[in-house]
């Protein structure tokens, strides 16, 4: 990436895709067997393969969310491995932000590690959001880091994020090994305080 | 404030407080395998990184080796690509590869405690979900994904928050024939499958307690499919003695001084937790899954619930896996026709668990029509239960003996299910598509519970077995 890229989430804008349901997994976002790679390139093409291929109604087989950028989950999105394909798989197919009861938190923290915010919202909400982008799929969308909103239309819904993760999104610092080398010899300093490292 | 063994850890492995707020958390062991590693190691060569601490990171291969015929090149190209970068990236990085000709290849949650690598009051990380497996030892252990790889290849750091302490007690005694497997089958069932999201779980209790070190690998292996971060058992007698004369433990005076500090990092009496849930362990049955999720389970004795039984919001995932088991709600588990037999995996392929599926196994044969498999954890497991005879029990009753690795947990190698099979499986996931056919049907129980099923042909109750 160039010096330029800006790597700020404060606000993320774009057409909404709604995935109801609970407790989808990172098996169900990515099979297995797709992770057989030894780049992520692929892994767009296979978003939720089996799913789409037993359901032909899935919202991602769905042409009038082509394009769409801010997906809609339900409780407990990504929940199961810790497969970092699964949120690649999504970022490639071109998911910028999502919005949910809760996530699995290793599929969270792997989202905050490719800059994309996931958001929390109440059921209430979340089930206005997917019905409102189900009857106007064209309209955008605004997930808002910074204000820990979500706006749709002319109404605004809150929607939180953890205050570390919503830090490094909107300062732009997610791409963490910058900001952990910046620690320098604190780091041999503290593992050699440790008597396993040390030696006993 | 007497200090519980997540926060003794945290603050020994504080490196600072970043400007997000969170913690840069020194990772002491970092353990790798080749399927969540070569785009971090790519990432690490576009940047010019070196590994900042090579004598703290091990690898082996385990998720795409095949287990039956394991001569390179193997016949699946993309698994042999798999294995070519993890070698070349090994060595080109100097890191130790626990490969199948050292003696020591297995699956890394296995390998890691069993070579001793795994220690108590350690901060552990793997790019897989069930690292928090290593807390069985009394570590913090971390499943990461791969570009959180990169930064502790990079800077031996991951930037983390605290997680919040539930400490799970699971007091009295487990009646015969329950296993650790029916008691963490049974933690998540009562507190969900997302119950632990935002908690480190601590496991206590009598049951807890009395269990040997491989039963606590198998309650910390599932605490991610709680939704727990990580799950630990406090360091005690237990994990001192398992711990003595491995590879990578200290030896002689030095493991006398380990010891004492293993002791130390134990959660002080009077420590307070965020929440404690209590569950007593007389009351657990041998549990089996019957959904899509690892909280989907019953005992054995029991009926699969109706989604009515289910809070709203958990209805349509519960009639979704209605239908995709093809079960009714009402319908007794026991007796569910069974196809496929699988004991193996990080969670259940340790010597204990093939000495007692062996001892299922010697009371019957395997029912007609059933694939049954034997997969090691590792190859020292392997070598273990060959010199104990347990593979010859195993063959005699129509099991087939494997060599190590994940097998059938997850649809990476070639031990998958076919179209809508029915798997009995000692595994930890029964997601949709999880044991490679996108049909395939799980059902988890523990090994013992999977040898009965192998004999008869359908779920059993292993307790009438073993009468």
């Amino acid at each position: 990436m160039s010096a330029a890229t800006d790597y700020t989430r404060r606000q993320i804008t774009g057409r909404g895709i709604p995935l109801p349901g609970n407790d989808i997994d990172t098996d169900r976002i990515i099979p297995a067997r797709f992770l057989k790679e030894v780049t992520f390139e692929t892994m767009g093409q296979h978003a939720f393969e089996d799913a789409r291929k037993q359901n032909p109604e899935h919202p991602f087989n769905s042409p009038v969310y082509k394009g769409a950028s801010v997906l809609v989950v339900g409780q407990n999105f990504g929940c199961g491995s810790s497969r970092e394909h699964a949120p690649q798989a999504l970022m490639r197919w071109g998911i910028a932000a999502i919005v949910g009861g809760s996530f699995g938190e290793i599929f969270f923290g792997n989202c905050v590690m490719l800059g994309i915010p996931c958001l929390r919202a109440s059921q209430e909400d979340l089930e206005w959001l997917q019905r409102e982008i189900g009857r106007s799929p064209q309209s955008p969308m605004t997930v808002d880091v910074e204000k820990q909103e979500v706006r749709f239309g002319d109404r605004t819904v809150k929607a939180t994020i953890p205050d570390g993760p919503r830090n490094q999104l909107v300062g732009g610092t997610w791409d963490s090994t910058a900001v952990l080398l910046e620690a320098g010899a604190a780091i041999e300093t503290t593992a050699r305080k440790l008597p396993y490292v040390a030696g006993f | 404030m007497a200090k519980t063994l997540l926060d003794k850890v945290w603050d020994a492995h504080t490196v600072r407080t970043l400007p997000s707020g969170q913690t840069q958390l020194l990772i002491g062991l970092h353990l790798i395998h080749e399927v969540t590693t070569p785009q971090a190691f790519q990432m690490l060569r576009d940047s010019k990184l070196k590994v900042r601490m090579p004598e703290r990171t091990f690898g082996t291969l385990d998720h795409i080796i095949p287990t039956t015929d394991q001569t390179r090149p193997y016949a699946d190209p993309l698994a042999e690509e798999m294995a070519v970068h993890m070698i070349r990236n090994m060595k080109d990085f100097s890191l130790p590869l626990f490969d199948m000709s050292t003696g020591k290849q297995g699956i890394v949650h296995v390998i890691g405690p069993e070579l001793g690598l795994t220690q108590p009051g350690m901060t552990i990380a793997c790019g897989d979900s069930h690292t928090s497996t290593h807390g069985a030892v009394g570590a913090i252990a971390f499943g990461i994904g791969t570009t959180q790889v990169r930064d502790v290849l990079a800077t031996q750091c991951l930037a983390m928050a605290r997680p919040k302490l539930r400490q799970v007690r699971v007091d009295g005694a487990l009646a015969k024939g329950v296993y650790a497997k029916d008691v963490i089958l049974a933690i998540i069932n009562r507190l969900g499958v997302k119950g632990g999201v935002g908690y480190a779980y601590e496991y206590a209790g009598p049951v807890i307690d009395r269990m040997t070190m491989e039963e606590r690998l198998t309650v910390c292996n599932m605490s991610i499919e709680g939704g727990a971060r990580c799950g630990y058992v406090n360091p005690d007698q237990t994990t001192i003695d398992y711990l003595r004369g491995r590879q990578y433990a200290p030896a002689g005076a030095a493991f006398d001084k380990a010891a004492a500090w293993w002791k130390s990092v134990a959660s002080a009496p009077g420590a307070s937790f965020d929440d404690v849930a209590r569950l007593d362990g007389g009351a657990i049955e041998p549990m089996v899954t019957w959904g899509i999720n690892p909280g989907m389970s019953v005992g054995v004795s029991q009926r699969i619930p109706a989604p009515e039984s289910a809070p709203e919001s958990d209805r349509s995932t519960f009639r979704e896996a209605l239908a995709h088991m093809s079960f009714q709600a009402g319908q007794p588990i026991k007796g569910a026709k069974i196809d496929v037999a699988f004991v193996g995996s990080c969670t259940n392929g340790r010597l204990s668990d093939l000495r007692i599926a062996a001892e299922v196994a010697k009371k019957g044969k395997v029912a007609k029509g059933v694939r049954a498999l034997i997969v090691p954890g590792s190859q020292q497991v392997a070598k273990a239960a060959e010199a104990e005879g347990l593979h010859e029990i195993f063959q005699a009753a129509g099991f087939q003996w494997r060599k190590a690795g994940c097998s059938m947990c997850l649809g990476m190698n070639p031990d998958q299910l076919v179209g809508r099979e029915m798997s009995a499986s000692s595994s930890n996931r029964n997601f949709i598509g999880r044991q490679g056919s996108p049909t395939g049907r799980t059902l988890l129980m523990s090994p013992a519970m999977v040898a009965a099923a192998a004999i008869t042909g359908a779920v059993a109750d292993v307790r009438e077995i073993l009468k």
